[in-house]
């Protein structure tokens, strides 16, 4: 992706957990070689606040600076801006946001940003409806990788349009990758099931009652998921087939 | 003794006083914030690093200085 070569197909978020211990053991757990992370203000009156840098290091987990909280595309280049100047990272997870309660995805302001930070030189992987045609124009627009969502951002629906995702793995070559909804892991499997080349977890993993447990459990079934594709599955009938011979039954 | 000129500053939301041609490295200095793993904004205008010790504060300059946290 990018031009950069990933071990893993799971893509892990960094919010929600108890404390930044729990963050960095389920994140090594879980395999991941990407982590994403918020942009957000330096807490000037606490300087003891602990760092995420000093848990997880930048130079082993690629960091991708994501615009979680964006309502605007003004917004979301502000801060993906900042984002390249604290790292120097050109690799970026656009997300504009539309609506408070469902958390769906602005795809108006996001084919703006998407467009604006192509030619400023970011590779941005874009959050987005599970919209063919949206994610044609997020293509067009020189997008690095597709990120539908499964669902609202936290709900662990699961995927609830397989056909749509479908489509846009028919239709694209470049990365896709489910981001926002999945619940557990057999929704990860799904997911590489139907072709996706990876997921992004956050809530699944965070919240879940053994997190550390639930981080293993999306790393084997982003694997199997992905054998499972890979492998060709059979066709589906309306009927039986005995696997057993008939020959010779007594 | 003369005394020193106080200015007030915007730094991430709240104001501050601080005395005047304070540059902008001083200040993150004296606040004590690592500058390798923040950006800073000045007035809107995103400050390259290697610039600080150059600029001089000003009164009502609004800074924001940012940093990665966890997310999803």
């Amino acid at each position: 992706m990018a031009n950069k070569k990933f071990s893993s197909r799971l893509i892990v978020g960094t919010g929600k957990y108890k404390s930044m211990n729990e963050c960095a053991k389920a994140i090594k757990l879980s395999g991941a070689d990407i982590v994403t992370v918020a942009v957000r203000r330096v807490n000037i009156s606490d300087k003891n606040k602990p760092l995420l840098m000093d848990y997880i290091d930048p130079k082993k987990i690629t960091y991708l600076p994501n615009t979680a909280g964006c309502f605007t595309s003004e917004d979301a280049l502000r801060t993906l801006r900042l984002a390249r100047e604290i790292g120097g990272w050109k690799l970026v997870k656009l997300e504009v946001l539309g609506d408070k309660k469902n958390l769906f995805p602005d795809m108006i302001e996001t084919l703006k940003s998407t467009e604006v930070l192509s030619k400023e030189g970011f590779k941005v992987m874009v959050y987005c409806n599970d919209d063919p045609l949206m994610a044609k124009r997020l293509e067009n627009s020189g997008a690095s990788a597709i990120m539908p969502l499964a669902a609202p951002i936290g709900s662990g629906l699961g995927i609830l349009n397989k056909t749509n995702i479908m489509i846009i793995r028919n239709q694209t070559k470049l990365p896709l990758i489910i981001d926002a909804g999945l619940g557990q892991a057999s929704d990860a499997t799904i997911a590489m099931e139907l072709g996706c080349d990876g997921v992004l977890v956050n809530t699944a993993i965070a919240k879940a009652k053994k997190p550390f447990e639930m981080a293993q459990a999306f790393k084997n079934a982003v694997i199997a998921g992905r054998q499972s594709y890979l492998s060709g599955r059979i066709d589906k009938m309306l009927m039986g087939s005995p696997s057993s011979p008939s020959k010779g039954i007594i | 003794m003369k005394k020193l000129k106080k200015i007030k500053i915007k730094i991430n939301g709240k104001i501050k006083t601080i005395i005047d041609k304070l540059t902008l490295y001083e200040l993150i200095n004296d606040l004590k914030i690592p500058i390798r793993k923040v950006a800073i904004e000045l007035n809107k205008e995103i400050i390259n690093k290697k610039e600080i010790k150059k600029i001089k504060l000003e009164n009502n300059d609004v800074i924001e200085i940012v940093h990665f946290i966890g997310g999803g």
